[in-house]
């Protein structure tokens, strides 16, 4: 008793600030992929290396093919191989890359270029998928909204409803943590998250054994043919209002395992995704950043480090 | 025949014996003896090698030759630990009759390795105790993934025929308690099954292949330097040692020997692999029992280690440092200082952590006792790995058959024969112990020069294993080449699937609230096994 309370006090307090100081990663860590637009003449000999496809190449016959390239980080295993294969690629440590939508994970050429503004989801796409997807959307109406200021209908109501989610759950957090398929390396991050050093529970957040006790489903792996029904059941069980953050390269598009006869690939196939954390696997910091952002406290607590 | 001394007499033996019913012997690799037999032998042949030379039925594999030689070829790979090699028994199955009899009934370490070639290549068990689906689920339809004709993206429809029988228990007393496959912790789909009469547990019932992703099938799609990355996820705790074993597998059929300075790398890289899931296992078992705060220490040592892993390769599971012919990355001043500090800071606090868990008597009280697996039962189902130390089943690839560095560094392999939850904690504890010292030696002698060789296109038609003892056990990778730098064939084994059944062994006459500290002393991989 005397021993394991005097090594308590010798180890002290091994908390990260995180994110209220920037997360503590190495300048070696490989983060996301930052493009030379410019000079990225060609993309071919970059997506021929990649392992996952993550590279698409756009018109080989343009003047300046790799400007109708996309990176997709929702891909991406953070090898770095593209980076070895194109000076254009320089791996950065930043790690946290977590998007309401989907679409957010596409790197492309910058705004000024005519790719760019043809990837761009038309209104009406946006609208559609607001409808047939009520919940996932939300985040994206908001996104969209806010770029363009519109203030459509859909867009209102998807940011009142928004707006209770994060009422309801931001300030104290149940998690299910859900294995669709992974290979257990999401899982061990995640675990992570509940050691000392980033002590999810600090935020009010908890891990929880049952979906029904849930506000949150954490879903790594690509999702096997063999999980699909217990993740459906999983969504089921879970009460509303309910977030699902898809976790990894593999719940973000289905990584390397991409979809086939044993595999659904991405979360968003099988059920309605709120935020993707892209990684291979994220580290606990981009875990967080992810889960934060899905329950709106990252602009509270920016406000405070400001 | 370039044959290690060790195995000659056994191959002479094995000759005189079966004569001319082994149509054929070849050693690609001294330590890597293939015998062509006859269809009828492979039993006769097995269980000599497994009675006799008390070699051990590490994997059973399929290849579906139809194509060129129209016959599906099974093999036997028996690892002979005090031969120092591996024997490949191959038979051929013809194609119009693909029958196997099975031989698990004589040595049943073949048992899930057998339904899995029932199940992935339509060969059928004859004489098989328990024939049932396992690699595929009662509600897929009649499909074998691993055949040729078979296509990857295939679309089958979605849940057909029946649910999964279990065996029924009956008696006075007994229900049924079915758990999974969505756990109550962070951990992988699988699915449990206990039958119990009271508190005890009469019979456990594994149901597995939930993650069952396709990656045998998914490597021969793949052009072999991307099938590196496939080889980190097909157990991400073990990211290193898979896509090592993998590399050594490519290495040995393009006839490629890796600098030193790549095999000491790797060896460092293995290790810290070894000590970071070492070190969150003990933390783990500790809180599975109610000891959290020594699992809050281990979890904070883990960290340590991911990040200097962070330092070293960019990765904080060491991912993307693997490629055939060597490594990706080289360790410079500074980072080998930041390995040799963590080494002594690591070293300080982990003797707190056992002093810690050494003087708490409600941990060891839960510990020992629990769990048992007893030394026959381990020898028997082949376990593997710490798991297999812990009741006395004494081998270790790292000393058996040296590979990367290992041959160059002194370290002991601890055997314990209690084979409790208390010995496979032991186990851990004496390992990491171990790895330091590995580690210390490695950086003491870390040879200068390249880091990688270059590999041109691998030759086709090769065979070749590579193998790695991993933190968990052995790892094997079989590949056969194909044209166009490709693989034909890669069957890739972990020690999970090979621990799985005497996960249920162990758990006989417990009680399930000590399911959870047991079944995390074996810590298994769901997605090793599956794939």
């Amino acid at each position: 008793m005397f021993e394991t309370l005097r090594q308590s006090l010798k180890t002290g307090v091994v908390t990260t600030s995180y994110p209220l100081t920037p997360p503590e990663v190495s300048l070696r860590a490989r983060g996301k992929p930052e493009i030379d637009w410019v000079n990225w003449r060609d993309a071919r000999p970059a997506a021929a290396v990649c392992p996952t496809g993550a590279i698409e190449c756009g018109d080989e016959s343009a003047p300046n093919a790799a400007r109708t390239t996309t990176l997709d980080l929702g891909k991406c295993v953070f090898c770095g191989l593209c980076a070895e294969a194109d000076m254009a690629i320089r791996m950065t440590n930043q790690c946290e890359l977590a998007s309401v939508t989907r679409e957010g994970l596409r790197l492309t050429a910058p705004a000024n270029s005519s790719a760019a503004i043809a990837n761009r989801q038309s209104p009406i796409a946006d609208r559609q998928s607001a409808i047939r997807n009520p919940q996932s959307a939300i985040n994206q109406s908001l996104l969209t909204s806010a770029a363009t200021g519109r203030t459509g209908s859909v867009e209102a109501v998807g940011r009142q409803l928004q707006d209770r989610i994060q009422s309801v759950l931001g300030r104290s957090l149940h998690i299910r943590e859900v294995d669709a398929g992974s290979c257990n390396g999401c899982e061990v991050e995640i675990h992570g998250l509940n050691s000392p050093v980033y002590d999810i529970e600090r935020f009010g957040i908890h891990f929880v054994a049952s979906p029904r006790h849930a506000d949150m489903l954490l879903v790594t792996g690509p999702v096997t043919r063999n999980m699909e029904l217990a993740l459906r059941k999983t969504y089921d069980a879970t009460p509303n209002p309910r977030l699902v953050v898809a976790v990894g390269a593999c719940g973000c598009s289905g990584g390397i395992f991409g979809r086939n006869y044993a595999t659904c690939g991405a979360v968003n196939t099988v059920i309605p995704v709120d935020v993707y954390i892209p990684g291979c696997p994220p580290i606990p910091h981009a875990l967080l950043h992810g889960i934060l952002l899905a329950i709106g406290r990252l602009k509270q607590v920016t406000v405070i480090k400001s | 025949m370039n044959l290690l001394p060790s195995l000659r007499p056994i191959l002479d033996e094995l000759t005189q014996r079966f004569g001319a019913q082994i149509e054929h012997a070849h050693a690609p690799q001294p330590n890597e003896l293939y015998l062509h037999a006859k269809l009828e032998l492979a039993g006769a042949l097995c269980s000599t090698l497994y009675r006799k030379h008390q070699g051990r039925l590490a994997g059973v594999f399929a290849e579906d030759a139809r194509a060129g030689q129209n016959v599906f070829f099974v093999y036997y790979l028996l690892a002979l630990d005090a031969a120092h090699g591996f024997v490949l028994v191959r038979v051929p199955i013809p194609a119009d009759q693909p029958e196997l009899n099975s031989v698990t009934n004589a040595i049943p370490a073949a048992n899930w390795q057998e339904r899995e070639i029932q199940d992935l290549f339509g060969i059928r068990l004859v004489g098989h105790p328990n024939p049932r689906r396992c690699a595929l689920h009662d509600d897929w339809p009649e499909v074998y993934p691993l055949r040729k004709d078979f296509d990857l993206h295939s679309q089958l429809p979605p849940f057909m025929g029946e649910r999964h029988k279990f065996r029924e228990v009956e008696g006075e007393g007994v229900f049924q308690v079915p758990v999974g496959p969505v756990h109550a912790g962070i951990i992988e789909p699988g699915h449990f099954l206990f039958s119990v009469a009271g508190e005890p547990v009469l019979y456990l019932q594994l149901r597995m292949f939930y993650v069952h992703k396709g990656i045998e099938k998914l490597f021969e799609s793949l052009p072999i330097p991307h099938c590196v990355r496939l080889a980190e996820s097909i157990s991400g705790d073990s990211s290193v040692a898979h896509a090592t074993a993998f590399c050594h597998a490519v290495e040995r059929a393009a006839g490629v020997e890796p600098p030193p300075r790549a095999r000491a790398l790797r060896t460092i890289c293995l290790e810290l692999e070894r000590l970071y899931n070492h070190i969150a296992d003990i933390g783990a078992i500790c809180t599975d029992v109610a000891f959290v705060t020594a699992h809050m220490h281990a979890m904070r040592l883990k960290e340590r280690i991911l990040r200097v892993n962070e330092e070293l390769t960019g990765n904080r599971l060491l991912r993307g440092m693997a490629c055939p012919g060597g490594v990706r990355f080289d360790f410079d001043a500074g980072q080998l200082r930041a390995l040799a500090q963590l080494v002594d800071e690591l070293e300080r606090q982990f003797n707190d952590l056992s002093e810690l868990t050494r003087g708490n008597s409600g941990l060891r009280d839960r510990l020992e006792t629990t769990g048992v697996l007893t030394p026959k039962v381990a020898r028997d189902l082949g376990v593997v790995g710490i798991a297999g130390r812990a009741s006395g089943f004494d081998h270790d690839l790292r000393r058996d058959v040296p590979h990367d560095f290992y041959d160059q560094v002194q370290f002991t392999v601890p055997v314990l024969t209690g084979g409790d939850v208390q010995c496979r904690f032991d186990v851990r504890r004496d390992e990491v112990v171990q790895s330091f010292a590995i580690l210390r030696q490695v950086m003491a002698k870390l040879p200068a020069g390249p880091i990688a060789v270059p590999l041109g296109e691998v030759p086709a038609d090769r065979v070749a294993l590579g193998y790695v003892e991993g933190w968990r056990g052995e790892i094997f990778h079989w590949i056969h080449t194909a044209p166009g730098n490709r693989l034909a064939r890669c069957k890739v084994k972990d020690p999970s699937l090979q621990n799985w059944p005497a996960l249920s062994e162990a758990i006989l006459g417990n009680i399930i609230p000590d399911f959870p500290v047991v079944n995390k002393s074996f810590n298994l991989s769901y997605s090793g096994t599956d794939r």
